[in-house]
């Protein structure tokens, strides 16, 4: 049983749908009497740094999510809140993760980045390699956490891991095949 | 980098997909939710699903339609269609949307676009801008989805490009009414003038006839170009169009 954390105006169905497609059971709550079972964790990504961290704050899920042994994957600002800072709302984050979370700055390129981008993941993982789905306007430098990268004018932390804590830049749940075939590769480690 | 994106459109009315000629004379093409799954399934790297009644008749989308896509598709897609709300806007994202898209709701109350980017973030606020030029102007226009109720703005389509990205907005589908649904080719000219204004994605809307418009308008440098009718009527089949774009050396999501 997986658990998606609702953090608020998230895009709660499409995880849920893809989970669904590879046959794993899932239940949404920001409720952790509620969650405190599953075998593993999905913060998704859709929200401000803001509104995600308020949300977690008053639903007594900070410290739940800092203390969490079983799996646990960020997509996009679930991601970033996994560091200590956002630029975004000048946000203080969770600091699972060391480092700070910043906007993109080449004014010769739109932000937000929006669409397909080729991630190359480190040598135990480039099984994963391929265009993932993308829609940021901030990012993380690439750190000793970075498995995978991205190239959006700077490189990009796109697949990070401490622990038992991972974390997606992209949006699997919305990477058509690749993106499944991310999901199934965090699914295999819970 | 990002490939380019080609993004078929769906416009519905009453449940069914449809597709005018200039904003008129709308024909029934199909079911939304067959004709998602078939696009998705054809390589297509985003699906906008503009609820064309909806504005017109001051009714929100009905979510039970995003819920449906959502289960159905596993690549993103836009909504639009009378969102007017931050309930609204929250209503279509918890069904699984990825980007809400407001178009007339934004003329009528600028201030929306700030409200959903700060509630939202701007990655999930697309705005839509319906522009027509005449008398050697391009003006912004409302209310497009019927013959009834369109108007002109006061606003000029570059200011209010302009404006809208300082309120927000992360994203700019341009539809230029000239070449709507004519298949003369996208309004090359109108789209570098808007790309000049341009930091957010532009995406390129109205004209597409032929593979070689497409490889066009990506060589002006838009981000993304929609299509109806070239798709609906599989007269370009995505993965096609795909395979040309790469050999004219435009990268694209194979």
């Amino acid at each position: 049983m997986i658990g998606i954390i609702d953090c608020g105006g998230a895009n709660l169905q499409s995880i849920k749908s893809s989970l669904d497609s590879l046959n794993t059971d899932s239940l949404t709550s920001n409720d952790w009497s509620i969650l405190q079972d599953c075998n593993g964790y999905i913060i998704p990504g859709v929200g401000a740094a803001k509104n995600v961290m308020d949300t977690l704050h008053i639903k007594s899920l900070v410290k739940r999510i800092k203390t969490i042994n079983k799996p646990v994957l960020g997509i996009c600002i679930g991601m970033q809140i996994l560091y200590d800072y956002s630029e975004e709302d000048d946000q203080k984050c969770l600091s699972i993760i060391k480092g700070k979370v910043k906007k993109f700055n080449d004014s010769s390129l739109a932000v937000p980045q929006m669409g397909w981008n080729k991630v190359n993941f480190n040598k135990d993982h480039n099984f994963l390699d391929g265009y993932y789905y993308f829609a940021n306007s901030y990012y993380a430098d690439p750190s000793e956490y970075t498995l995978g990268e991205s190239n959006y004018g700077v490189q990009i932390s796109s697949f990070i891991k401490k622990d038992n804590y991972y974390g997606v830049q992209f949006h699997p749940e919305k990477s058509s095949k690749q993106g499944k075939k991310f999901l199934k590769f965090f699914l295999d480690q819970v | 980098m990002l490939t380019k994106r080609i993004i078929p459109c769906l416009d519905v009315r009453d449940g069914n997909v449809v597709k005018g000629i200039k904003f008129k004379n709308h024909r029934i093409i199909g079911d939304p939710i067959n004709l998602a799954k078939n696009y998705s399934d054809q390589n297509a790297d985003e699906l906008v699903f503009y609820d064309i009644g909806a504005s017109t008749k001051s009714n929100t989308v009905k979510s039970q339609w995003v819920l449906e896509i959502s289960k159905k598709i596993d690549i993103p897609f836009c909504v639009a269609g009378g969102i007017k709300t931050i309930k609204d806007a929250e209503n279509i994202l918890s069904q699984g949307a990825d980007k809400i898209s407001i178009n007339t709701p934004a003329l009528e109350n600028p201030n929306l676009i700030n409200e959903f980017a700060k509630r939202f973030g701007s990655q999930c606020v697309v705005v839509g801008i319906d522009s027509l030029f005449d008398h050697d102007i391009y003006t912004v226009y409302a209310k497009t989805g019927s013959e009834k109720s369109i108007y002109a703005t006061k606003l000029n389509t570059i200011d209010w490009i302009k404006e809208v990205q300082d309120r927000g907005a992360g994203e700019i589908v341009l539809n230029c009414m000239n070449e709507d649904g004519v298949k003369n080719g996208y309004d090359l000219e109108q789209l570098a003038l808007a790309l000049e204004a341009c930091h957010v994605p532009l995406i390129a809307s109205g004209g597409a006839g032929q593979m070689s418009h497409f490889k066009d308008v990506f060589d002006v440098g838009v981000d993304g170009a929609l299509a109806a009718s070239v798709f609906h009527d599989n007269k370009i089949l995505i993965n096609d169009l795909k395979k040309y774009l790469s050999n004219k050396k435009i990268q694209v999501r194979i």
